[in-house]
């Protein structure tokens, strides 16, 4: 091979690497972005308040253990005689006060995003406890797409019925739509997670 | 919101009742069936007082609207000593003396029942988390540890 | 503004005037009252209106107080059965109505309260039952013609000297016929069958059943249910009010305006059930004027107090040398102060009356710890005779004081309903929001304490300044526990104390905020039992010493309650505290009330940054046991109860003249894991008078909890409750 071919396959696999590289960084750099609309939604008190790394659940935006003592039990659904299901149904009781989806409780230990202080992880730890497969109950990213976009419980968090006092209980930043969007973007991006 | 009529089972029976759908099934129990032995103690299922059973489950009929009760049956103090869980844990309450103003009892005998009826010997920590939701002033708590342990012995 | 004195004392004492002349009694016995036991009542108590003796053979015996879990439905018939050697398993008790015959035999009216029940009742329902079997055995006598000393009796049957018998059921007609007899041979305590003996509760199956119905459980005919939008600061009254939406709610009844005790007025929804009563009154729409009412502020009420504490107060108790007392500015001493926040009672069954009114007489149902007092209030309001008020009373959800208010304001409430609703049953039911914020609450309290400390390590000085709201001026009590105004609910456990400490100086500044306030179980035992143990403990361990060995040698030598129920707690809880876990330590306190001695040993350690109490030994002494089964029950629960103190969420707090709790949810009481994990109780054997048992336990066990952190931790703890530990 002559030299400037050399040169020119050299310069063309630089150029080749390097736009799969800005287009890897660019791609990764949509990822983030993605990623930081999905956590931005984690994080709201609809849905980390049973994100808890404790024994019990939180409520209310201000993120206040959840009155009378109830707990996780053994799978996340309390213990007989107070089980979720002693007081959450199938769907909201606007007219008590109580929230309620079908089949009601904490998500498990793995999917903590808090600390046993009940402070909110960092996003970096969050999205690696969303995407490390030895604990995430082996969920891939298209898995974790349909959980965000269609599972009745996560879905709760955008219809969150009414406090006792008659006012709507907040929901997150982002619609449900909008969410399983950034879902779908950052999973296609490789589910990429910040470094700190 | 317009009344509408709900086929209740109450302790087996066919019951049927003409409410607001919003109205708690603990109002529905005292007010509609005069069945007054479930009580009313915070109506924020913060007490747990107002606990019956629906559909096999320990549910605080304070915050349930009538709504969401469906065809599961419900089951309420008055009957529970017709189960043999039931009425061993009635008899311990009763031999150990376990009540002062008693107006609690209700609730904490159908806590107890549905964690024996899932645990023969519940240890301390599990009777603590069972009950861990009711509420006593009088301050019984000790006495139900001990008749929960003595009515789990009894039933094995 | 003080909650306003709606019945006059002339108008109370003509209501609850005896043939004697009315003389009321102070409601806490003196000391030298507790020691003293009439050999007879003045008063010849008729056995027809405590006793009947059905033909089935059915004993039922009316109960002079209200039954809220104390046990007082099943002691008081065992005073009376044991005499009258009637067959226990027949004895079936009745919560007495309202009436002369029922007031209380040294306090002069119908009340419970002061754990005073068997100790005024005692010598009662003895005489009772014993003039009871003398009629019966008197009537058997003349039936077979043989002196009535020639008979004897056992459960329920009257046996002749010649083999004859005959049951109480068959003789009670002729027995009613003879002369209730003046003189009685009481029983000696060799021969008593129930008394002193571990009794089980006769409420018990109906309590577990769903059978035994409360107040709140009331079906009558007709009735309806009334809900009060009460005003969000005490005393304020609307500026307006739009029912509208509330009445277009189908089954609303009425609304309209009631005044309420504290000079402002409240807005009343009657429906034809709960559910509708509170919809509709969830429905109002009511714009308070806040501007013409105090509103009290519990950050600007601590400043204030605390200022106070810092100033000499109205003297309750000045012994020994000034010059000592002065002395306390310098040398060794401790400085401490103390800071309790208002308490709500918070009894299971929420507060509920119901009241019937017709042309001329009245009808009402409620448990109530002072029925003399609510009949003559709801008499009044409808411009009736007490007479003319048949009053009901209902077993009640638990109390802890709360059914014991002077101004009778829940059944003012109903009857000034039922006035305006004739004819027709009135259930006034508060919900738990109306009673966490409803007011009446153990007083805020802050205590300042200078303690000039020997060279001996034991007080030489105490200079102690309380400041807290009198729980009886404005009230028909005033007059007997007030005096140089001190209000004596204020000061007791530290005026009176039994350690001997010769220069000592205690006095109080009762503020007067606009918050409703009452005794909560122990009244005032509950702050100065706290300040006391806590600093003779903390005395005792800048001395050294063994904090039992400590308060020993402090005692009084005649505090004989006190040293008995000391010794056998050390006796009783030696084994486990001398192989305590790692991790845990021992708490001690002790103290009198209401004539009754109580010590408590803890086993703590620190769980999830709370105290975790593994164990707890209690010793009481109360006299003679009339059911030491029920002494354990209430030692036990009392413990727990006395726990309300500590609890995160255990205060009532006031902002800008609202209470800031609600509920349960932020008004926390004690749960299962809040509590004990198992409590020994033993008994000082004792043929003194009973004294009370309800109260005493309940103010050992938050120093006693409070003590053994300290040790953990190395910290005093002085304000209440125990947010962080």
């Amino acid at each position: 091979m002559s030299r400037s071919r050399v040169a020119f396959g050299l310069a063309l696999f630089l150029l080749v690497v390097s736009v799969g590289a800005f287009a890897t960084a660019s791609r990764r750099a949509d990822g983030l972005a993605a990623w930081q609309q999905v956590h931005s939604v984690l994080i709201h008190p609809r849905c980390i308040n049973c994100h808890t790394a404790v024994e019990y659940p939180q409520q209310g935006d201000e993120r206040r253990r959840h009155y009378a003592n109830v707990v996780r039990g053994p799978d996340g659904h309390g213990v007989p005689g107070l089980q979720c299901a002693t007081c959450h149904q199938e769907s909201n009781a606007n007219s008590t006060g109580v929230p309620g989806s079908h089949d009601w409780h904490l998500a498990p230990l793995s999917m903590a995003w808090q600390d046993r202080n009940d402070k909110p992880l960092s996003s970096a730890a969050i999205c690696r406890a969303i995407t490390d497969r030895r604990t995430n109950h082996n969920i891939d990213g298209p898995a974790l797409l349909k959980h965000n976009a269609e599972d009745t419980l996560v879905g709760w968090a955008w219809e969150p019925g009414r406090d006792i006092h008659g006012n709507a209980r907040t929901v997150p930043p982002l619609s449900r739509a909008e969410f399983a969007e950034a879902t779908r973007q950052w999973v296609e991006a490789g589910m990429p997670c910040p470094q700190l | 919101m317009a009344p509408a009529t709900y086929e209740l089972t109450v302790n087996g029976q066919k019951r049927s009742v003409t409410a607001d759908p919003g109205t708690p099934l603990l109002w529905i129990l005292r007010d509609e069936l005069k069945l007054t032995g479930t009580k009313y103690g915070c109506g924020i299922a913060a007490c747990g007082a107002c606990t019956v059973h629906v559909g096999g489950v320990a549910t605080r009929s304070c915050i349930v609207p009538v709504s969401l009760i469906g065809d599961r049956p419900i089951v309420t103090i008055e009957a529970i000593g017709q189960d043999p869980v039931g009425r061993a844990i009635q008899d311990a309450w009763v031999s150990h003396d376990v009540v002062q103003c008693g107006y609690c009892q209700s609730g904490q005998i159908m806590s107890a029942v549905a964690l024996l009826k899932s645990n023969r010997k519940p240890t301390d920590k599990d009777i603590e988390q069972s009950m861990g939701g009711n509420i006593c002033r009088c301050g019984t708590y000790v006495r139900i540890r001990e008749a929960i342990k003595m009515a789990g012995g009894a039933q094995s | 503004m003080k909650p306003a004195q709606q019945i006059s004392r002339r108008a109370f004492l003509a209501a609850s005037g005896t043939a004697a002349g009315g003389l009321l009694v102070s409601l806490y016995f003196d000391r030298p009252l507790h020691a003293q036991q009439p050999a007879q009542n003045p008063r010849i108590y008729p056995p027809d209106a405590f006793i009947e003796i059905k033909s089935d053979g059915k004993i039922v015996i009316q109960v002079n107080r209200l039954e809220f879990g104390q046990g007082v439905q099943t002691a008081l018939p065992m005073l009376l059965a044991d005499e009258m050697d009637a067959d226990w398993s027949q004895v079936v008790p009745e919560l007495a109505p309202a009436a002369d015959i029922y007031r209380d035999p040294m306090r002069g009216f119908q009340m419970v309260g002061g754990s005073g029940s068997i100790a005024t009742s005692f010598q009662q329902y003895r005489e009772l039952g014993a003039r009871t079997r003398a009629m019966l055995v008197a009537a058997a006598a003349a039936r077979w013609t043989v002196a009535p000393e020639q008979c004897r009796t056992e459960a329920s049957v009257v046996r002749g000297p010649a083999g004859q018998s005959a049951k109480y059921a068959e003789l009670a007609t002729d027995a009613a016929r003879i002369s209730v007899p003046a003189t009685v041979q009481l029983k000696k305590p060799a021969d008593f069958r129930l008394i002193g003996k571990q009794v089980r509760r006769l409420d018990s199956r109906a309590k577990c059943d769903g059978s035994l119905k409360f107040g709140l459980d009331l079906d009558l005919p007709g009735m309806k249910v009334a809900l009060v939008a009460h005003p969000p600061v005490f005393g304020a009254r609307p500026k307006s009010v739009d029912d509208t939406a509330a009445r277009s709610i189908t089954g609303v009844a009425n609304v309209f305006q009631i005044p309420t005790v504290s000079g402002g007025t409240a807005v009343a929804v009657v429906a034809d059930k709960f559910w509708t009563a509170k919809q509709a009154r969830d429905a109002l729409k009511v714009e308070w004027d806040l501007t013409a009412v105090e509103r009290p502020d519990s950050a600007a009420l601590w400043a204030t107090y605390r200022q106070l504490a810092g100033t000499p107060g109205n003297v309750a108790v000045t012994r020994g040398d000034r010059a000592a007392l002065d002395a306390l500015a310098s040398g060794d001493r401790i400085v401490a102060e103390y800071e309790f926040p208002f308490l709500a009672h918070s009894p299971m069954e929420p507060l509920n009356t119901t009241v019937r009114f017709d042309e001329g007489r009245a009808e009402v149902w409620a448990g109530s710890q002072f029925q003399t007092v609510d009949q003559a209030a709801i008499a009044e309001v409808l411009g009736l005779k007490p007479e003319q008020v048949t009053f009901h009373t209902e077993m009640a959800g638990g109390g802890f004081g709360r059914r014991a208010t002077a101004d009778s304001h829940v059944q003012r409430e109903a009857a000034e309903i039922a006035k305006r609703v004739p004819g027709t049953p009135i259930k006034v039911i508060w919900t738990r929001e109306d009673d966490v914020q409803g007011g009446y609450y153990r007083p805020m309290h802050a205590h300042r304490v200078e303690v000039g400390v020997g060279r001996d390590g034991l007080p030489v000085a105490w200079r102690h300044v309380v400041v807290g709201q009198s729980i009886v001026a404005g009230t028909i009590f005033a007059g007997f526990m007030i005096r140089n105004g001190v209000d004596a609910t204020a000061v007791e456990g530290v005026a009176d104390t039994d350690y001997a400490i010769p220069n000592f100086h205690v006095s109080v500044h009762h503020p007067t905020p606009n918050v409703p306030v009452l005794w909560w179980r122990s009244v005032g035992h509950t702050h100065t039992a706290f300040v006391m143990e806590t600093l003779i403990d903390e005395l005792a361990a800048r001395a050294k010493m063994d904090p039992i060995a400590y308060r020993r040698r402090l005692l009084n030598p005649d505090a004989k309650k006190l040293r008995a129920a000391l010794d056998l707690m050390e006796e009783k809880s030696a084994p486990w505290r001398a192989k305590l876990a790692r991790n845990h330590a021992t708490g001690i306190a002790c103290h009198e009330c209401f004539g009754t001695a109580v010590a408590c040993a803890v086993d703590v350690s620190i769980e999830n940054k709370r105290p975790r109490i593994h164990r707890a030994t209690v010793a009481i002494d109360a006299g003679l046991v009339v059911n030491p089964l029920s002494v354990e029950a209430q030692c036990q629960g009392a413990l727990v109860f006395g726990l309300s103190q500590l609890m995160a969420n255990g205060a009532i707090t006031l902002k800008d003249g609202r209470v800031e709790q609600s509920n349960f949810d932020r008004y926390t009481p004690p749960y299962i894991v809040d509590a004990p994990v198992a409590v020994d109780v033993h008994i000082v054997p004792s043929t003194e008078n009973p004294t009370g048992c309800g109260e005493p336990p309940v103010p050992v066990i938050s120093p006693a909890v409070v003590n053994a952190l300290s040790k953990l931790t190395g910290k005093r703890y002085r304000t209440l409750p125990l947010v962080t530990v």
